[in-house]
């Protein structure tokens, strides 16, 4: 299907350059495309201008800088894989994007691109409600950090403003030794949407050798990723024992599935039960360093 | 309002003229003549678009032409050497790894990045790299098998013998 709809195409080479060709009306920011030109063949979106961030070299780093993690627009799936930073200081990360769409998709789309599609089944949205991380945002009037929770409006619908870029997320490091788990379901392995996915994180705690903190959030079984605070509660108040029986039975008031063409909402829920107490036990073996390696399939 | 782009296309330079709304599977089919990559469909969904961009899988569909200006863009015409059908190339023509040949190029361009990142693939890493490239004829077995053949892991002609 080509695109019907023309536009004007600007690859600028400065931050200030781009963030005055977005604030003009009916604009668009281009990073990997991968949404962005589905979108435009659908006729889902007509722009008068498409800005090319690409040529923004500083949209571009992965950092670990002030205990929390920073990565760029423009940092690809396939970067976030590669990432010897990611790698040492947030694993799981690099497990999620592993998970995203194929090879050749993974090359080109980004992890910001991701977060601002905003899609009810996108792969980052558990990790970054979890862990609290920041979404960057820069617009002429200067910047915001949104809190990934309030980021996440409606499906498709984020908290960014007309002419706001998001020039990165920072999500900050636990402080303790911690380890987590993040497992997708799918109609098939490779290339598919998730039906349900559960993010889980375990970080010892300094109140205790036996105190621990958990994140627990799932996606694509509500309109935007949830954050399971009562399982996170539970847990916490559990200390080493897990009451699995409990914990399952606090899943039903956390998320709100629905049935569509990928599952129907009793599976979607079921399944999130059953991932819940698989990501913990792997998440806890790799705490002890006894579970899989990051990236084992587990489903 | 088209814009000129200049980019190298397997290994020769260009220059073009594309609209702004052009994808480069379209520019290279319709624009250059360069028909290896087909439009099946053109979603990023089944791969048989794939092109290399600076060396990495792309889906062309999903690329804008005008994004590949200063590009190094390879297709399935580019990956012959010399004249020469690549190894694995030829252990795809060896094994029958195609049926009606819609999805080869796109299976080819992902294998051969697969290889130059991962010399010796696990048949799992195969399928992983091979699974956003659908192929409706072969069951995708006669594909794995060429692709580890290539990498040494399987003997020519042989079969996955491993567990």
């Amino acid at each position: 299907m080509p695109i019907t709809h023309s536009f004007d195409y600007q690859k600028p080479g400065s931050l200030r350059e781009a963030l005055a060709l977005l604030a003009r009306k009916s604009a668009v920011a281009l990073a990997g495309g991968t949404d962005l030109i589905g979108h435009l063949k659908e006729g889902l979106v007509s722009p008068e201008l498409l800005v090319d961030l690409k040529g923004l070299k500083e949209l571009k780093k992965i950092e670990h800088r002030g205990g929390a993690l920073h990565i760029g627009a423009l940092v690809t799936f396939a970067e976030v894989i590669d990432s010897k930073v990611i790698g040492k200081k947030l694993p799981v990360l690099a497990e999620i994007a592993r998970k995203v769409a194929s090879v050749g998709i993974r090359n080109r789309a980004t992890l910001v691109g991701n977060l601002c599609s905003a899609v009810p089944c996108l792969d980052t949205g558990p990790i970054l409600v979890a862990m609290d991380a920041l979404v960057l945002v820069k617009g002429k009037r200067g910047s915001r950090k949104i809190p990934a929770e309030k980021w996440f409006i409606a499906p498709r619908k984020t908290a960014r403003k007309p002419g706001e870029l998001v020039t990165g997320i920072s999500i900050p490091l636990p402080r303790g030794k911690a380890a987590a788990c993040y497992l997708k379901l799918g109609r098939y392995r490779g290339e598919d949407l998730a039906q349900a996915s559960v993010f889980v994180s375990i970080e010892q705690s300094s109140r205790g050798a036996k105190a621990r903190n958990f994140r627990v959030a799932f996606g694509s079984v509500g309109p935007v990723p949830c954050r399971a605070r009562k399982i996170e509660k539970a847990l916490a108040a559990g200390g080493a024992l897990i009451d699995m029986v409990a914990l399952k039975k606090l899943v039903p008031a956390e998320i709100s599935p629905i049935t569509d063409i990928r599952a129907s909402k009793e599976y979607r829920l079921h399944m999130c039960q059953v991932m819940l107490e698989r990501a913990l036990a792997a998440a806890d073996g790799r705490l002890n360093g006894t579970g899989p390696a990051y990236g084992a399939s587990l489903l | 309002m088209k814009k000129r782009i200049r980019f190298v296309l397997n290994g020769e330079k260009r220059a073009i003229d594309v609209a702004p709304q052009e994808t480069l599977l379209e520019a290279l089919r319709d624009g250059l003549g360069v028909k290896s990559p087909k439009c099946g469909c053109d979603r990023g969904d089944c791969g048989t678009c794939t092109v290399m961009i600076d060396g990495r899988t792309v889906r062309s569909c999903l690329v804008l032409g005008v994004e590949v200006d200063g590009a190094v863009v390879t297709t399935l015409e580019g990956v012959m050497e010399n004249g020469e059908l690549s190894p694995l190339q030829q252990a795809f023509l060896d094994r029958n790894a195609f049926q009606c040949g819609f999805c080869a190029p796109g299976m080819i361009m992902s294998a051969t990045e697969l290889l130059a990142r991962n010399e010796q693939p696990t048949r799992e890493e195969v399928q992983e790299g091979l699974a956003g490239n659908l192929c409706r004829c072969t069951g995708y077995s006669p594909i794995i098998d060429a692709v580890l053949e290539t990498a040494g892991v399987v003997p020519k002609g042989g079969r996955d013998e491993r567990p």
